[in-house]
């Protein structure tokens, strides 16, 4: 894409430079962050109670100084990472925030109004787990001073993963169901969702194993109608992928998560490869997957029809979308402005359709502009993939740009429908402890192969004298 | 590895573009249908959020919205109760809104284009935006006494100012409250609106432009105007026998309680000041039915056109007239022959007025809500019904029939009053419904009313309808021309 600012194209290699760090753009990218944040909560604030509360320069303090610590950390850490992935997580995490926050106080003034008590806020909560998610990216950056160091554990986090994967589906529904969906683990009052987490060490693993077996699955291959298919025995990892999404789908009735990571190994051994075949086999085993599981899953035969018909089921299992179109449509192209909507009419307003809420407050023009700087990290994601100079980094960075990209557009496509309702989170901005904490930990990989990618060679070699230099014929 | 990665970063930038696109179709091109599907409570809420405007008659509120500490911020409230209801209509979260509630709904929501700049100071300055109050044209005093003089009879009144077409009083009975169906609970509104739905003797219906009844003897009025017009004149003698029976039936038409006329030959006066029904039909019979529907057409019946005042009125019409016994009856204003009594009291306001129609409206003015006027309703001809000179000769017999005719009891001291009383057979075996329409003048003032009694009258004798409604239209008119106001 020439012309453009994002441009795929790698320096070209040998060329020696001093590499600029740029950490002094990420500052002011930072800044500009946190100054619009701040002004989105203070217009939250002043259209809902008409005056700007103290509460607005707390949270506003806070996340200035959350963001300084990771900008810190990150300075320090890792020096030479890209500049405007941080800014963009800052804005994206900074206005789910205020969401959350606008959201909470419409709940409490229902509340109010009904003669309830007030429920306890989710912006508080959130906040916590900001910072908790904070403590886990600068752990992840401390931690993992060469990406090229996880490789070695790839078996071990692939275990772990699939335990995680697995362990909602095998505890009784009292530990793990929530709204239908068998995807939790609550414990003691905290409630996370692993599958989160599972989808970053299995990601890890995928890369290693993918980059271990690539000439197997990239060489060895017969030629049938035109197409170079991978030999029977080689198809063995796909296979189990597909089963493994096929099993969350019936054991956690998780239509999303399985989609999310059938994608994303079917994508990252397209990468391996360069082979479309692998497109070809995941696309096909796809459309068996799905084509059962609409013939065998009530629940997904109804999401189907839901999706194609939503207004025939607007009081019952449409309830949901159509409310959401509804705010959409409300919104307009510049929205009602942030506090002045009625976002809280949508079910789960702070989860699965906070994006409701953005285009109904902040119109479509907020909506794009929320679309583009999720754009900004993919783009700088795959140009981080693009840029490092070793296979495994460049699997695992392209992972983690797709999975980012693929998870924002199932779950905006779902709540916007274009394609089927699924239960997702929207990375930074829903309101839910795992899906931030395990996004900032992916946010982390990203910055540390970036590093890796941006950072000069650690010890150029010294120009040698002009005395003891080789000879050199001239041509 | 490059290629594919480009090419999967390219696919995933194809993909964000969808979302934009089909964004762009929900939230734009399909925006408008999903704002305004009346299952989005948004647009409701909003209307509940902004403080509706007040409908305003005499200065004093009739419909209102206060403040409350529930979810929907305002209510609406009638003080005007029953009363006003016919006309003020209700504002009702389940079942919409009806008469000047719904017809002026863009003004008291705030929403009309002439509160444009008022929107914008009120974002600008933080206020809360308000609607717009709505001056009614009502009269307090002659509203109360038309609601009083029908008591718990079922008919309608309707006043009219003739020189400008302002109605002064539009009442209808039964009515309802309002206020139940207006309020913020569900369940009390589905309950109170059920029962009025339900109830046989139609509450919710605003008589006094909705309902069509036969007019009767008042209908001679226009017969009159018609034999005016085509060359006779109060004095004109005509035939009156004991009993008319027109060329192709053999049904005999009398007068009321088989009355003689007391001479074979009277005076068009007299036959009108005494309500004889032979004469009239033989005065249709002879003049036509093109004369007749002409004259009628002239008064805004049969024309087709629905009036909106701005409450939208039900035409009225003579129906079919396929031969000469349906035009002898329909020349006294039986069988098909149907009008509102709105309609009837545009009847006398275009006499009253010398001959010229104005076109009846309900809203005087509209305000912003801080009550700078916005825009003033200017009186408009409707149209020249009779010449001056045809008026004065119905006003002449018109007067005759208060003075010792059947409309005696709409006399009203010190006032020159002229009308005309009707008794109108509808339903066999039910009893006529009693009708007046008239006019008083008095130091230069003037008003004009129609009054309708269902069923109120007595087949025995022209004399009962007059009986019934007169005095009702007496207290109206009286009450008109003794208020302050126009």
């Amino acid at each position: 894409m020439p012309g453009t600012l994002i441009s795929f194209s790698p320096t070209a290699a040998g060329e020696v430079r001093t590499a600029p760090r740029r950490r002094g753009v990420e500052l002011a990218m930072l800044a500009f962050a946190v100054v619009l944040v701040i002004t989105a909560d203070v217009v939250v604030d002043a259209t809902f109670n008409d005056t700007v509360s103290s509460a607005v320069w707390t949270y506003g303090a806070g996340f200035a100084l959350i963001y300084a610590v990771a900008h810190v950390a990150v300075r320090w850490l890792a020096p030479y990472a890209d500049p405007l992935i941080l800014p963009a997580t800052a804005l994206l995490n900074g206005l789910g925030l205020v969401l959350i926050r606008r959201l909470d106080l419409a709940e409490a003034a229902d509340a109010q109004q009904d003669g309830q008590p007030i429920p306890a806020g989710d912006a508080e909560v959130q906040v916590l787990w900001t910072c908790i998610g904070l403590a886990l990216f600068v752990a992840v950056l401390l931690i993992v001073r060469d990406h090229r160091a996880l490789a070695r554990y790839a078996y071990t986090l692939a275990a772990a993963g699939l335990a995680f994967l697995a362990l909602p589906a095998i505890l009784p529904g009292r530990f793990s169901e929530v709204n239908g969906a068998k995807i939790w683990i609550r414990l003691a009052g905290f409630s996370i969702q692993p599958g989160e987490f599972a989808k970053l060490a299995l990601m890890v693993f995928f890369a290693a194993y993918l980059v271990q077996k690539r000439d197997v699955l990239s060489l060895a291959s017969r030629r049938f109608l035109a197409v170079d298919l991978p030999r029977g025995r080689d198809l063995g990892p796909v296979l189990v992928a597909w089963g493994a999404s096929l099993l969350v789908l019936v054991g956690e009735k998780d239509l999303g998560t399985s989609l999310l990571f059938f994608g994303m190994f079917i994508v990252m051994i397209y990468i391996a490869t360069e082979r479309t075949s692998w497109l070809l086999i995941g696309l096909g085993l796809f459309l068996v997957g799905a084509y059962a599981a609409y013939f065998a899953f009530g629940h997904v035969q109804e999401r189907v029809q839901v999706w194609l018909r939503p207004f025939d089921y607007r009081d019952d299992q449409g309830y949901q979308i159509v409310q959401s179109l509804f705010g959409l449509g409300t919104g307009g192209l510049f929205g009602t402005g942030l506090g002045g909507g009625r976002p809280e009419t949508v079910p789960f307003a702070k989860t699965d359709f906070i994006i409701a809420t953005v285009g109904e407050e902040l119109g479509l023009v907020g909506l794009v502009a929320l679309l583009v700087i999720y754009a900004i990290i993919v783009t700088r994601g795959f140009r981080t993939a693009l840029t490092v100079r070793d296979s495994f980094g460049k699997l695992l960075a392209s992972g983690l740009a797709f999975t980012l990209a693929f998870q924002v557009f199932i779950v905006v496509g779902g709540v916007t429908k274009l394609i089927p309702l699924t239960g997702l989170t929207t990375p930074f901005l829903s309101y839910g402890g795992s899906s931030l904490v395990a996004n900032f930990a992916l946010v982390a990989l990203l910055l540390r192969i970036s590093d890796a990618a941006r950072r000069p060679p650690a010890t150029p070699p010294p120009k040698p004298p002009l005395a003891e230099a080789m000879t050199e014929v001239v041509r | 590895m490059n290629r594919p990665i480009r090419r999967v970063a390219l696919a995933m930038l194809v993909l964000f573009g969808l979302l934009i696109v089909n964004a762009n179709y929900v939230q734009v091109f399909e925006g408008d249908k999903l704002r305004t599907d009346p299952g989005n409570t948004r647009v409701l809420l909003d209307e509940y959020e902004r403080q509706r405007g007040t409908i305003v008659v005499d200065g004093r509120p009739v419909a209102e919205s206060v403040a409350t500490d529930d979810k929907l911020k305002y209510l609406r409230r009638y003080p005007g109760g029953k009363t006003y209801a016919p006309v003020t209509g209700f504002y009702s979260l389940i079942y919409g809104a009806t008469g000047i509630e719904q017809a002026e709904n863009d003004f008291l929501s705030g929403n009309d284009n002439r509160l444009f700049t008022r929107r914008l100071s009120a974002l600008l300055t933080g206020r809360d935006p308000r609607g717009g109050n709505v001056v009614l044209t009502l009269n307090q005093q002659a509203q109360a006494a038309a609601v009083r003089g029908l008591g718990d009879r079922a008919g309608a009144v309707v006043a009219i100012d003739p020189s400008t077409g302002k109605i002064l009083a539009m009442a209808s009975t039964p009515s309802y409250d309002p206020n139940p169906i207006s309020s913020h609970d569900p369940s009390s509104i589905r309950a109170a609106y059920n029962k009025l739905a339900n109830d046989p003797a139609d509450p919710l219906l605003n008589r006094a432009i909705n309902a069509r009844y036969p007019p009767g003897s008042a209908f001679k009025v226009i017969v009159a105007a018609a034999a005016l017009q085509n060359g006779r004149n109060p004095d004109t003698l005509l035939d009156c026998p004991q009993a008319y029976t027109p060329p192709g039936t053999r049904t005999a038409l009398h007068n009321f309680g088989n009355e003689s006329c007391g001479a074979s030959k009277v005076t068009m006066q007299t036959a009108l000041t005494n309500s004889y029904n032979t004469a009239f039909a033989k005065l249709g019979v002879d003049l036509g039915q093109s004369a007749i529907r002409s004259a009628a057409a002239g008064f805004g019946i049969g024309t087709g056109d629905t009036l909106q005042t701005p409450l939208r009125v039900s035409p009225s019409s003579l129906g079919d007239i396929p031969d000469t016994p349906a035009l002898a009856q329909s020349s006294i204003g039986q069988r098909d022959v149907a009008l509102t009594p709105l309609q009837a009291a545009m009847i006398a306001a275009a006499v009253s007025n010398n001959g010229v129609l104005m076109t009846p409206y309900l809203v005087d003015r509209v305000e912003a809500p801080d009550l700078t006027v916005l825009d003033t309703t200017q009186p408009k001809e409707l149209s020249t019904a009779v010449s001056p000179e045809v008026a004065g000769q119905l006003t002449q017999m018109m007067r005759s029939v208060v003075q010792r005719g059947t409309g005696r009891k709409a006399q009203i001291p010190g006032a020159d009053v002229a009308g005309k009383t009707g008794t109108a057979e509808n339903a066999p075996g039910q009893a006529p419904h009693a009708w007046f329409i008239g006019f008083a003048h008095q130091n230069g003032k003037q008003v004009a009313v129609a009054v309708i009694i269902e069923h109120g009258g007595n087949s025995g004798s022209e004399t009962t309808g007059g009986e019934a409604a007169a005095p009702i239209a007496r207290d109206v008119m009286q009450a008109v021309l003794t208020s302050g106001g126009g």
